[in-house]
């Protein structure tokens, strides 16, 4: 068995530490993990990636285009932007919420129709499970626990061979004591948005 | 554990006594590590001023029976080339290593040169991990070798081993010893020509027992079966081990000097080989070379018959060039969804970033006048993007001072110069002293954000070391006076009337002039813990959507609802430039 997890989103988002989640619980399944991020100059309000592989025998940091298992977005067209590494049996986990880069709000580019993104993978077959995960965020305590409404809303999904126990237990464990218990509710806000839209 | 956490670790466990650098990705986490953890064993880190003075800390370390460790980025060892290269003459007493991270595919740097040519130049053993846990054990093996040899060795990692993670078997760490003695030797450690032409003959007859030993090397090794041979190293090794099928796999770790007799028995039999590595075909052309004696119809499948991409990083996809050699299981196919024109999403400067703030006073400053902008490495290089366009050339960390020079010798035009802080300490000064010394004219605008910011907010000379130790604080004005520039301004550039002021007034002189333009990194604050000083907010009812201060100032925490601004309050850092900026003063302090 191997799993391979694309998660895209945008600098600050905290797409590094959802990987992070999924890493540390993989391994303490009794998997071979191994993770790939990218730091430095592209960390500053731009595109951010971080891929997660695990199963029995994984050694490669990347994962080649049509070999993602599982995306998880956490923007729209950050999402679309991946979609070369998708393939028809890929599950995709993505927040409608959208982060406008500077090109859109200067003029010089369009931010598409949300739906318009969605609609077009949906088209193509992809299972996608679309929900606005900053507006629960917020309903948790703080926008930036998006990452762990995404990561309830995974583990609900059954898109990754973890348990939802171990999978917040691995969240609890990583985040500073503060905010455990608002990435919990976030967490279980996930859960029952899955549970929702499914 | 990421790839720079093993390598920290690896070092403590060495019982590493002197670890310096100079931050750059993706070197910088073995230094958020080594600081953190420096009282595990009592090693002395230290940040550097450039990586030539820390590959000197740590050979002088080294000489004095201390084992030490010097990492940088692969430009870093640029810097450091020159006691590098002599280094490889003189060598060591206990054991070094030098480690340095490229960044094939530059995700964060100017180039993707490829250092291994650099174990070449001065002849040093090198040694290349494919994974996090492999340059765990490697680092610690490469001070057996070292000591062994009594030269440094050069570790080389790249991108996506230094931040890769994966599961590290980790050992106990070792308490460092604190003091060596340094044996006077002045006929082996002072290179004057004498000593030199002893020692070059000395380190040729080294590199034939180094070669012996990589022959040895448990970290060069054959795995899998089948007819098709490939030799592979680093990252990409991980790439071939597990898309490649049915590959008899020769994998290089420690590759310089390239183990010979092991290539040769291992490609005697084979009709075709692919060798597999980032960037330059250097072990291709060994192969090659190799080849000519044992197996001249060796067919040899990478970069140089067109096979295997030259440029940018390897990745799984990198190896569909090899379809038809040999079989993959890379999928085939994929999912059609229609094109949508996505906006770009390139990086920017964060909200309250004061390098806008000076960016945006010295273009209303200039006005029409035409200028030339020589910039440098770090966050403000990001100035390069409209509307600021404050970049027109950059070749390396420091430039940006000597190329002002240049500039002002050979156009008309204005010249402006930006240098950061961290990076003025670096390789600016000398720029300085070059523009005082031969009566250079420009603008130099020292942007003293207080940190290294790029790379992770590391304290600067300017700043003192956040541990305190016996630290003074340098003062930039003092230090630039005292190069001689008498034209000196400090400014806050949250003040964006009066810093345009000052830049007026230079801009108007004919003399060499520098601006200091200091105010804190906001993230950096941030980290710190300090709270929003205060709240702005647009009132609706005065602004009137000209979009003034998001088309001129692009600060990413002001959005246009489709008829008035407003302020994301979430990612605004309270800094009231755009207040400064709206000419209908429609922004103010809330309440």
């Amino acid at each position: 068995m191997r799993c391979n997890v694309l998660l895209v989103g945008v600098g600050g988002q905290g797409v590094l530490l959802a990987a992070r989640v999924i890493g540390e619980c993989a391994m303490r399944q009794g998997h071979q993990v191994v993770m790939s991020e990218v730091h430095g100059m592209a960390q500053r309000g731009g595109s951010v990636s971080a891929i997660v592989r695990f199963g029995d025998e994984v050694l490669s940091p990347l994962i080649p285009q049509g070999g993602a298992d599982l995306i998880i977005a956490f923007e729209p067209v950050e999402m679309y932007r991946s979609l070369a590494y998708a393939q028809a049996n890929s599950r995709i986990v993505c927040d409608t919420s959208c982060v406008v880069p500077m090109s859109v709000t200067s003029g010089d580019a369009k931010y598409p129709e949300t739906e318009e993104l969605i609609g077009a993978v949906r088209k193509a077959g992809l299972s996608i499970l679309a929900f606005d995960a900053t507006a629960l965020a917020k309903q948790a305590g703080n926008s930036m626990s998006g990452n762990s409404v995404l990561l309830g809303a995974v583990a609900e999904s059954g898109a990754l061979p973890l348990s939802k126990e171990s999978l917040l237990a691995t969240l609890v464990d990583i985040v500073p004591k503060k905010y455990r218990e608002m990435n919990t509710r976030a967490f279980e806000l996930g859960i029952e948005a899955a549970r929702k839209v499914r | 554990m990421l790839g720079n956490e093993a390598i920290a670790q690896a070092c403590l466990e060495a019982g590493v006594s002197v670890a310096s650098t100079y931050p750059g990705t993706p070197s910088s986490e073995i230094g958020a590590v080594l600081e953190a953890r420096k009282h595990e064993t009592g090693l002395h880190f230290e940040i550097s001023t450039n990586e030539k003075v820390a590959l000197e800390v740590a050979a002088a370390a080294a000489v004095s029976g201390l084992r030490s460790l010097v990492f940088f980025k692969h430009v870093g060892l640029n810097v450091a080339s020159d006691p590098f290269v002599s280094l490889g003459y003189n060598g060591v007493r206990a054991g070094m290593v030098v480690l340095t991270a490229d960044d094939p595919s530059l995700h964060s740097s100017q180039n993707e040169q490829d250092s291994r040519y650099y174990a070449r130049l001065a002849l040093l053993p090198m040694l290349e991990p494919s994974t996090p846990a492999e340059a765990h054990s490697m680092l610690i093996q490469a001070y057996e070798l070292s000591e062994k040899l009594e030269v440094p060795v050069v570790v080389r990692t790249s991108t996506r081993v230094n931040h890769a993670r994966g599961i590290v078997k980790v050992g106990a760490v070792k308490l460092a010893k604190l003091k060596g003695s340094f044996e006077k030797n002045p006929s082996r450690f002072v290179l004057v020509p004498a000593n030199a032409r002893r020692e070059r003959l000395q380190q040729l007859d080294r590199m034939k027992i180094a070669s012996s030993m990589a022959e040895e090397s448990p970290f060069n090794f054959i795995s899998g079966e089948g007819k098709m041979g490939v030799i592979a190293s680093g990252v990409a090794y991980t790439y071939v081990r597990e898309h490649l099928k049915n590959v008899r796999v020769l994998k290089l770790g420690f590759s310089y000097p390239v183990p010979e007799r092991m290539i040769e028995r291992f490609i005697s039999k084979l009709e075709t080989v692919i060798v597999a590595e980032e960037l330059t075909p250097i072990l291709e052309l060994e192969v090659m070379r190799l080849a000519k004696k044992v197996n001249p119809g060796l067919k040899v499948i990478g970069k140089l018959s067109g096979y295997l991409p030259f440029a940018f990083e390897y990745s799984p996809d990198a190896l569909r060039g090899l379809k038809g050699v040999v079989e993959t299981d890379l999928p085939e196919g994929k999912v059609e969804v229609g094109e949508v024109n996505l906006p770009p999403r390139p990086p920017v400067l964060c909200a309250g970033c004061p390098h806008r703030a000076t960016f945006y006073a010295v273009r209303k400053a200039l006005g029409k006048r035409k200028a030339v902008f020589s910039t440098d490495i770090g966050c403000y290089t990001l100035g390069v993007n409209p509307p600021m366009s404050m970049a027109d050339y950059l070749l390396c960390m420091g430039s940006s001072v000597g190329a002002a020079s240049g500039f002002s010798q050979s156009i008309d035009d204005k010249v402006i110069a930006y240098i950061g802080d961290s990076t003025l300490f670096h390789s600016g000064i000398p720029g300085i002293v070059n523009a005082v010394f031969n009566d250079h004219r420009f603008l130099l605008v020292i942007l003293d954000n207080g940190t290294t910011a790029m790379t992770g907010h590391q304290p600067t000379p300017g700043t003192g070391r956040s541990d305190k130790i016996t630290c003074k604080c340098i003062d930039i004005e003092a230090m630039v006076r005292g190069c001689g520039v008498e034209n000196v301004h400090t400014v806050d550039p949250y003040d964006i009337k009066g810093t345009m002021a000052v830049f007026s007034q230079v801009l108007d002189s004919d003399e060499l002039a520098i601006v200091i333009s200091r105010r804190v990194c906001p993230l950096a604050n941030k980290k710190k813990g300090a709270s929003k000083p205060l709240t702005f907010e647009v009132k609706r009812e005065k602004c009137v959507g000209c979009k003034t201060c998001i088309v001129q100032f692009t600060c990413p925490a002001l959005a246009f609802d489709g008829d008035k601004v407003k302020i994301l309050a979430e990612a605004c850092s309270g800094c009231g430039c755009c207040a400064q900026v709206c000419p209908k003063h429609a922004i103010e302090v809330m309440q």
